[in-house]
């Protein structure tokens, strides 16, 4: 589904969905990214990599509509994205931020049905669809036997599942998520990974993902976009992307890069920092 | 795709019982808690309805019950029982229902928005201006009626909660729990300076005031009533319209404008309505402390976190703690009254420090 338009197709592969055009971000004066461009294309798996404080999470902000460029653009399939109805953009583009904060005593199941906000109205409250959407996204997080307990009682990679749960139940294209392994132990990350990647490769959905871990983006994303200092430095497969030269450019880090024995990607293996 | 219902749904056994059934949990598997709820939501009208029966029937001066019900539903010849039920009892527990209701419904505002168990309406600037409001009212036009005092303690109020919301939403992300909360304590402690240098300085101004903010039902009649009775209307409506949001502003400001809700929008609606139900609240009774602060954790217990059946139920208790208060100070000291805003903190202090005791507070 696209927004606001009268187009009845569906998006073809390699059809442009976000794009963020020379866009520039700031938070009162201080600029944080400078005249940004980048294509996500649909059904493509893209991660945003970077040192700490590159504007990665700042850029991933941008594109969900949280924060107004003060230059440029943001658009979501063709449509400037501040000026189109947040909620026409909630049916079609999701977002988890960092490390979100469920209230006290708030279940699993209430969680994810308060995903469905998009498409309900004062007119059209609860529904079927709504109903089977919470249901099927519980079912596909393996979440459903926890539906009825409080999200602050799950341990921390069930309730990153819980929250990813009710992303899915949002229904949309498009997925942002900023650092959604934070905190977690490293089975937990490879859990949560494996879980956006089904999302990608059996749900046909859209994924942006902010990630610390090299190895990790390597390995499941498709498209690498590194990041320093606001700019856009490198983007393109994990191969292109992730060679001793950039680590030694973006992250000051001396390092080996092999083959990951296991999947084949790129693996960083650190020697020791620069400077 | 347009959903992700286009796949065939796998449906968990039971989840789709329930059709149309509980929006809020959305879920029709989730019956324990959705009786509890229900149960709850009974109750509390059922102790509605007997608050304000004790309010009409029991007073300072003992009254029969088939007297009052006489009062009630015989218009013949007035008696001096009858006068009293029917112009003092009745426009009292009505007043008492509302504002009860008010402070309730408020608070769980104001707590939902602040994301803070502390939040009270005070936190706000809406008591502080409201005091303000009515000093004046009386230090420099010498007005000197309850029912005169409410278009100036509206005034107050309503000057605290746009001067809070304009300082808290002043800086960088505009208005966050945070910054409000800070704004209103700023505000509300120059407010009371400003309400202590004219109390100080003229001793007429105190005598009137200090009967005003104890926080009472006596003495004011249907007046006054029906002079705040449409601002707290309008505050019920606007509540019931903004709780909805604040289950998505539970969720942290991003999320919710991730799924599509205007955040500034729900803020200045809840805003509006704190103002509205807190400022009338104010206006016609005085400042009350407790009712706002305490009544959602008692309904937090049995609703969970879900703001669609926390507001209302909330408005409910609010106006069951404020008439049993009442009531309760009418006959503690025969013949005379105990003002319902000594009662409540009297009652309300310990009953919430139990209450923290007990379980640790809930965040909203």
């Amino acid at each position: 589904m696209t927004v606001n338009t009268a187009t009845t197709t569906l998006p073809r592969a390699g059809t442009v969905r976000l794009a963020a055009e020379s866009v520039s971000l700031a938070y009162d004066d201080r600029v944080v990214v400078r005249d940004l461009d980048l294509q996500l294309t649909d059904g493509s798996f893209t991660a945003i990599v970077g040192p700490n404080g590159c504007g990665k999470s700042t850029l991933l902000r941008a594109l969900g509509r949280l924060l107004r460029p003060v230059g440029g653009q943001v658009l979501l399939d063709g449509h400037a994205i501040q000026r189109t109805p947040t909620r026409d953009v909630a049916r079609v583009l999701g977002l988890l931020p960092q490390t979100p904060v469920a209230p006290e005593g708030l279940t699993v199941g209430d969680l994810v049905a308060r995903g469905r906000h998009p498409h309900q109205s004062w007119l059209r409250q609860w529904s079927r669809d709504d109903e089977a959407a919470v249901a099927e996204a519980l079912t596909w997080t393996d979440m459903a036997d926890l539906a009825d307990r409080p999200v602050d009682e799950l341990s921390g990679g069930q309730r990153q599942r819980a929250w990813i749960s009710m992303a899915l139940a949002q229904g949309t294209d498009l997925l942002l998520l900023d650092e959604p392994t934070t905190y977690l132990d490293l089975s937990h990350q490879i859990d949560v990974l494996e879980l956006v990647a089904r999302l990608h490769a059996e749900r046909g959905r859209t994924v942006v993902v902010v990630l610390h871990d090299l190895n990790l983006a390597a390995r499941y994303a498709q498209r690498l976009v590194a990041m320093d200092d606001g700019r856009l430095v490198a983007s393109g497969a994990p191969e292109e992307v992730l060679t001793e030269q950039l680590l030694a450019d973006v992250f000051d880090l001396e390092a080996r890069v092999v083959p990951d024995p296991v999947a084949g990607t790129p693996m960083v293996v650190p020697v020791r920092r620069l400077r | 795709m347009s959903s992700s219902t286009d796949a065939a749904p796998r449906q968990r056994p039971g989840g789709l019982g329930n059709p149309g059934g509980d929006r809020s949990a959305g879920r029709g598997g989730l019956t324990a808690q959705r009786r509890t709820r229900l149960l709850g939501l009974l109750l509390l009208l059922v102790l509605v309805g007997v608050a304000a029966t004790l309010s009409i029937a029991v007073g300072s001066r003992s009254i029969g019950l088939g007297s009052v019900w006489q009062a009630l539903t015989d218009p013949g010849v007035p008696t001096e029982e009858t006068v009293i039920v029917r112009e003092l009892r009745v426009p009292r527990t009505a007043l008492g229902l509302m504002v009860g209701m008010a402070l309730g419904l408020a608070g769980a505002l104001a707590q939902g928005h602040t994301r803070n168990p502390l939040g009270d309406p005070g936190l706000l600037g809406i008591t502080s201006g409201a005091s303000l409001g009515v000093v004046l009212a009386i230090y420099l036009l010498g007005v000197g009626t309850p029912a005169g005092y409410v278009w100036f303690a509206f005034a107050g109020a309503l000057l605290g909660t746009v001067l809070v919301f304009a300082l808290g939403s002043a800086g960088r992300g505009g208005a966050s729990p945070v910054t409000l909360a800070l704004a209103g304590a700023a505000l509300s402690a120059l407010f009371y300076a400003l309400v202590r240098a004219i109390l100080v300085s003229d001793t007429d101004s105190l005598d009137a005031f200090r009967f005003w903010v104890v926080g009472a039902l006596a003495g004011r009649g249907a007046d006054v009533a029906w002079q705040v009775a449409p601002f707290i209307v309008a505050g019920l409506l606007l509540a019931l319209v903004n709780a909805p949001a604040l289950d998505l502003l539970g969720l942290g400001e991003d999320v919710a404008r991730g799924l599509g809700q205007r955040v500034w929008l729900a803020r200045a609606v809840g805003l509006a309505a704190v103002t509205l139900l807190c400022g009338a609240a104010t206006a016609a009774c005085g400042p009350i402390a407790f009712v706002g602060l305490v009544v959602p954790h008692v309904v937090r217990a049995f609703t969970g976190p879900s703001h669609r059946w926390l507001v209302p139920c909330s408005g409910l208790l609010g106006a069951v703690l404020l008439l049993l208060a009442d009531v309760v100070g009418r006959v503690v000291v025969r013949p005379g009254e105990l003002q319902v805003g000594i009662v409540l903190a009297l009652i309300g202090a310990p009953f919430f420090i139990a209450l923290i005791r007990r379980r640790r507070l809930a965040s909203t």
